[in-house]
C-alpha cells in the first residue's frame, strides 16, 4: 500500500518551516535557557542570559529573525519507503520551499555557488538535505538552520580504541574550550561516536535533533552526557564567553557500531539559537 | 552602564576597560569577510577606502534583509576571527574601534596596543534586538556583495562590551578565570 504526498505540499511546508523556525526559539531551547538563568550565579552570566530570552521573544512577537544569520538550510528527511511523491521529485520540492522562505521570511542569503570562488547564489540554495528511507507511509522533514559560526567550530578525530570513554571525553571538552566564545555561548553540544569518517559526522548534527536536554536512552551514555556537561560548564566559558556558569545547556551524544580497529568522534555545536522545526505528512 | 557617542577618539578608547559596558550612539561601518579582502586590496594598492577609516568604528555583520517599515534586518555580530588577517592593516589605516563576537589572534592584540584601538563585543545571535538601535543604514559600497556589502550605520545606544582594551587586556580570558577563581574560593570556603 503506497501513500501520496504531493510535492507542492511538500514545498509550502518546508517554506513555512524555514521561517518558523528562524522567528521562533524551540520550546525545548527556550526551556533550557530559562533554567539556566535560574541556576546561574555570575551577574554577568545572568544579565546576559536575560538579554538573549528578550531577543528571542522579540524574533517570535515581531516575526523577525532571531537571528540575522538564517543559516545554511539543513532539512532531515525521514521517508516512509510506502510513500510516493507525486508532481515532482523530493529534493526539487524542498529546494523550492527553502527558495520561497528565504525570500518570503526576509531571512539572509547565506550560501555562496563555490567554496573558493564564493559567489553568493542569493536564493540561499541549495538546502544541505539529508535522507533516509525509513518503514512505514509517513514523511517526516526537520528545517535546522545552523548558523556558521557554530558550525566553524565542529571537530572530528578518530581515536584509537585504546583512548575509550575518556579519549571521547577530553577531546570533546577540548573542543568547547578551544571554541571558547565563537560559537555564542550557551551552546548545545552534538557528539558522534563510532560508525566511520563520514557517518560520525552526521551522528554528531544529527545529535543536536534531540529536544534539547533529553538523554541518550542508554543510561551509560546518558551519564557521559551528564559528566560532560559537568566539565564543559566548569570551564566558565559562560554566555557570551563573558565568564559564567551556563557554558552549554545540554550535551547529546548519539552513537552507533564501528570496526575493531576504529574509535571515531565528532563535535558539532549549536549556538544558543538552537533552531529545529519538523512536520510529519 | 557608561554612555558613549560620536567619534572614536585616541582619548576615548583609551579611557575604555576589558569588561565596561557600554551603550554607543554614533556612526559605524558594516564590513565582514568579503569586503575586507576588498579593503586590504585598496589599502595595498595606495587607493582610498569607500569610507574615511580615521577613527572608524567597523562592525563585523552582514544583516537580514529589511522587512517592509524597517530601517534594516536583524543584524548581530559575525565571528571576528576570519578578519584577523586584515585586521592589523585596517587598524594602522586609523580605524579605532572594531565591533564583533569571539577571539581575536595576537597579531590583531599587538595592533589594537600599537595603534590604541578598542575590539568590543556586541552578543551574539541578538540580531533582532541589536537592529532596533539603527537609526539608519545606507550602501556605501559593493553592493553586488549583498549582505556582505559596507554600510554606514547610525546606531542609538548599542549596547557593547569592551573585550580587548587599548592596553592588551582581555575580557575573554579574564572574565572566565575570574569565575573559575569564584569556584575555587567557594570549594575552599566549603572544606
Amino acid at each position: 500500500m503506497t501513500r501520496t504526498i504531493l510535492a507542492a505540499n511538500i514545498t509550502s511546508r518546508v517554506r513555512q518551516l524555514c521561517i518558523q523556525a528562524n522567528e521562533q526559539l524551540p520550546e525545548d531551547v527556550h526551556n533550557c535557557l530559562m533554567h539556566a538563568r535560574l541556576q546561574e550565579t555570575w551577574p554577568v552570566a545572568r544579565q546576559t542570559l536575560d538579554t538573549i530570552l528578550e531577543n528571542a521573544s522579540v524574533g517570535a512577537a515581531e516575526h523577525v529573525p532571531i537571528c540575522q544569520d538564517t543559516g545554511m538550510a539543513c532539512v532531515f528527511v525521514e521517508l516512509g519507503q510506502d510513500v510516493q511523491i507525486a508532481g515532482g521529485y523530493l529534493e526539487d520540492a524542498i529546494n523550492e520551499g527553502v527558495r520561497l522562505g528565504y525570500e518570503a521570511g526576509y531571512l539572509r542569503k547565506s550560501m555562496v555557488v563555490d567554496p573558493l570562488r564564493r559567489e553568493n547564489t542569493k536564493t540561499n540554495l541549495p538546502a544541505l538535505i539529508t535522507c533516509r528511507v525509513v518503514r512505514g507511509d509517513r514523511l517526516k522533514i526537520t528545517v535546522a538552520p545552523k548558523g556558521g559560526g557554530a558550525e566553524n567550530m565542529g571537530a572530528i578525530k578518530m581515536l584509537r580504541p585504546a583512548d575509550g570513554r575518556q579519549g571521547v571525553m577530553d577531546f570533546v571538552v577540548d573542543a568547547v574550550r578551544a571554541a571558547g566564545p565563537n560559537p555564542c555561548p550557551p551552546i548545545v553540544v552534538g557528539v558522534g561516536v563510532g560508525g566511520n569518517f563520514d557517518h560520525v559526522a552526521l551522528l554528531a548534527k544529527e545529535a543536536l535533533l534531540r529536544p534539547t536536554g533529553d538523554h541518550n536512552p542508554d543510561p551509560y551514555y546518558a551519564q557521559m552526557e551528564d559528566e560532560l556537561l559537568e566539565r564543559i560548564n566548569a570551564l566558565g566559558i559562560g554566555p557570551a564567553g563573558f565568564g559564567g556558569a551556563t557554558t552549554a545547556l545540554a550535551v547529546h551524544i548519539r552513537q552507533m557500531p564501528t570496526h575493531i580497529a576504529c574509535l571515531p568522534v565528532a563535535v558539532n555545536l549549536n549556538c544558543h539559537v538552537a533552531r529545529h522545526m519538523e512536520v510529519v505528512l | 552602564m557608561r554612555t558613549i557617542e560620536g567619534v572614536l577618539t585616541p582619548e576615548l578608547a583609551a579611557s575604555l576597560s576589558a569588561g565596561d559596558q557600554v551603550l554607543y550612539s554614533g556612526v559605524i561601518y558594516t564590513a565582514r569577510d568579503a569586503a575586507h579582502k576588498r579593503l586590504v586590496e585598496l589599502l595595498e594598492k595606495g587607493e582610498p577606502l569607500p569610507f574615511d577609516p580615521a577613527n572608524a568604528i567597523i562592525y563585523y555583520a552582514g544583516p537580514a534583509p529589511a522587512k517592509p517599515g524597517q530601517v534594516i534586518g536583524s543584524v548581530g555580530p559575525t565571528s571576528s576571527y576570519r578578519m584577523d588577517p586584515y585586521t592589523p592593516q585596517l587598524l594602522e589605516a586609523g580605524v579605532r574601534g572594531l565591533i564583533g563576537k569571539g577571539r581575536r589572534d595576537q597579531s590583531v592584540v599587538d595592533a589594537l596596543v600599537r595603534t590604541g584601538g578598542v575590539y568590543f563585543a556586541a552578543i551574539g545571535g541578538l540580531g533582532a534586538l541589536i537592529a532596533k538601535c539603527v537609526a539608519d543604514s545606507v550602501t556605501v559600497a559593493y553592493e553586488d556583495l549583498g549582505t556582505e556589502a559596507i554600510r554606514r550605520m547610525v546606531v542609538v545606544d548599542m549596547p557593547l562590551t569592551v573585550v580587548i582594551d587599548s592596553r592588551g587586556n582581555n575580557l575573554y580570558e579574564q572574565g572566565p578565570a575570574a569565575y573559575r577563581a569564584s569556584l575555587a574560593a567557594a570549594a575552599a570556603e566549603a572544606n
